[in-house]
């Protein structure tokens, strides 16, 4: 048996870490290679499953109609499990060993593991994938039985959910490890324990996965002869919406790091922002229920309880994250002297770094575009007006497109240069990528939103209802709406091309980050990692612009809020 | 920082850590909570609900 001197340990363990020269935190090397795979999987899923997203919106855009309907079905399909579940959850994944090995300065847990749940999602994806390809599952996202998908759908779907339940463990793993090793003091950071909101809802969405498509697959395969649909529909949700709070937790987090990182901003209160996160955890899978609102056989209490109270607690949550940050960046520049009326700080901010300017248009449409169509589909009564139509993908590209996609782009230009320790290349066009990008999505949102709001049905793909035995008209400004999303869905695809190009380009043809090239222009302000990676709040911050901007939100949110009541008591008159 | 700032031993006597700050630094009890409130009011409440609709004769 080999004896190891404590130099050599020593040795050994010092090839396994590297410390960071821009951020000063000691990098586990399995850990980083993790990240580094996983970001890179995500990055393949998101330009396949956008190209699938674009054919769904030039095929909407009722002038061009690109696709037969069969191919239509298809390829919806695909762009739902490519964007909806793989890229943001190989992503998230990265996100998590991010938030616990590099944060909390640790190895990290089990990495064979950690590997096994890598190939599992890969795996699983690609079989999910090839199944939708060869045409027999063509079932959309939701895969509501009694429609059947080829029995590898589910198993590739089931694959990916262990793979990333694993991956979570590991996470779960780090945060001992770190507990245990002492390498952090006190509380873990802000940004981890939003990483660990996401990680238990992530356990929550893999569990009513498992409590569902098992059978479902079962089922596919005759095993078993029924599977109750409303039953279906229900756990599925616990499934399909829950994955998408998955994504909010992650994308605050990663709106936390942004800021701290490049300008140094600490959360107004550590322990409200940590009560937001609080909120998170006990709420924000409830408003899974909105799908189930137009349910006859479901009682109003349930509905009431898991949609009009349960969620607001949530949404309450969102509200503290919505005015932490921006009010956390306020106090930060005018710590740095940005102090000349209202909004110097703003009008001052970088919106030249490609990381500000997505992470900040991320949580202003995250904000006021999800954030309160969210709330509107979460209310009964004024749900039955859009529920099920175009709104629905209307509200949800707001949420997971405009909010978590824009974040994580945002912080791929700082993962870049401190992971992958390369030089982002196409300076130029980064600074306008999330602008392109984020203007795209926004008018998709909007102009989807607004067709749901005259009725425009969710999945259907003829909106002409063309040689239908009884015919029906949209009025034309529905119309007008669809060809406006196609444009804009054009305007996104271009920033989401230039994404992945930059990204892509960067990572392999990047010129390496070496010392002089740090010196000549570092990513991050100094400081600002430990700011990232320690608890601490802003002391005694002055906020007027925060408040003006949440004023706006407040004043935006109940016009709509009643909006939409008066449009309901025109579609159901009372008198 | 929590630890030292609220925990740490004020004059040789320990200083009792507030109970929400000891549920935000658990992990595993905000795991459990996480996973228990939506598989109580949204999964299990909604399948008893689904369970109690009338079949058809």
């Amino acid at each position: 048996m080999a004896v190891e001197t404590a130099e050599g340990v020593g040795a050994l363990v010092e090839e396994k870490y590297r410390t960071c020269p821009e951020t000063g935190l000691r990098v586990y090397a399995q850990a980083e290679t993790l990240i580094k795979a996983n970001a890179v999987v995500a990055i393949v899923f998101l330009a396949v499953g956008g190209f699938f997203g674009l054919l769904v919106a030039l095929t909407r855009w009722p002038a061009v109609h690109i696709l037969p309907a069969e191919w239509f079905y298809l390829v919806l399909t695909a762009h739902g499990a490519a964007v909806l579940l793989f890229w943001i959850i190989f992503f998230e994944i990265a996100i998590l060993y991010f938030a616990s090995a590099v944060l909390l300065n640790c190895r990290l847990a089990t990495p064979r593991f950690a590997w096994l749940a890598f190939a599992l999602m890969v795996l699983g994806a690609l079989v999910a994938t090839v199944a939708v390809l060869q045409g027999e599952s063509s079932v959309m996202f939701t895969s509501y039985v009694p429609m059947k998908a080829a029995p590898h759908f589910y198993l590739g779907l089931i694959l990916f959910a262990v793979g990333a339940l694993i991956g979570c463990f590991v996470f779960f793993g780090t945060l001992v490890i770190a507990k245990e090793e002492a390498t952090y003091e006190g509380s873990i950071p802000l940004v981890t324990f939003g990483a660990l909101t996401a990680a238990i809802i992530a356990i929550f969405t893999i569990a009513s996965g498992a409590i569902i498509l098992i059978p479902t697959f079962l089922w596919s395969i005759g095993y078993i002869s029924e599977i109750d649909s409303l039953t279906y529909k229900l756990v599925w949700w616990g499934m399909g919406h829950s994955s998408q709070q998955i994504n909010v937790s992650a994308h605050v987090a990663v709106w936390y790091l942004i800021a701290a990182l490049v300008l140094g901003a600490k959360p107004l209160s550590e322990k409200v922002s940590r009560t937001a996160f609080l909120l998170y955890i006990l709420f924000l899978q409830l408003a899974c229920a909105h799908h189930m609102l137009a349910e006859p056989g479901i009682s109003a209490e349930w509905k009431v309880f898991n949609t009009s109270y349960a969620m607001y607690l949530a949404v309450l949550g969102s509200m503290i994250h919505g005015m932490s940050i921006p009010g956390a960046i306020e106090s930060a520049q005018r710590r740095h002297g940005f102090n000349r009326g209202m909004f110097e700080w703003l009008r001052k901010a970088p919106w030249g770094n490609p990381a500000f300017a997505g992470m900040f248009l991320s949580l202003i449409m995250f904000g006021f575009l999800g954030g309160i169509s969210g709330v509107v589909l979460g209310t009964e009564q004024i749900n039955l007006l859009m529920h099920n139509t175009l709104y629905v993908p209307g509200h949800f590209h707001a949420t997971v497109v405009a909010g978590t996609t824009l974040a994580f782009m945002a912080v791929t230009y700082l993962v870049v240069p401190l992971i992958f320790r390369k030089e982002i290349i196409w300076k130029g066009l980064a600074k306008w990528q999330p602008y392109l990008f984020g203007i795209g999505v926004a008018g998709t949102s909007l102009f989807m939103m607004g067709a749901g709001t005259l009725g425009v049905s969710r999945r259907h793909w003829d909106m002409g209802f063309t040689d239908a035995p009884v015919s029906f008209d949209y009025p034309g400004t529905a119309y007008l709406m669809m060809g406006l999303n196609g444009v804009f869905a054009v305007l996104a695809t271009i920033g989401g091309l230039l994404y992945v190009l930059i990204v892509v380009g960067s990572v392999f043809f990047g010129k390496p980050r070496t010392a002089e090239a740090i010196a000549a222009s570092p990513t991050i302000p100094a400081g600002a990692a430990k700011v990232a990676a320690s608890y601490g709040s802003e002391e005694h911050p002055k906020l007027p612009g925060t408040l003006v901007l949440v004023t706006i939100f407040f004043v935006s949110f109940v016009l709509y809020y009643f909006i939409n009541w008066k449009f309901l008591s025109e579609v159901w008159p009372l008198s | 920082m929590a630890e030292e700032a609220q925990g740490a031993p004020a004059g040789g006597r320990p200083v009792r850590v507030p109970v929400m700050q000891r549920l935000l630094d658990n992990p595993f009890l905000l795991l459990f909570l996480g996973v228990v409130v939506p598989t109580v009011f949204y999964l299990i409440w909604g399948i008893v609900e689904v369970a109690n609709i009338p079949i058809a004769q």
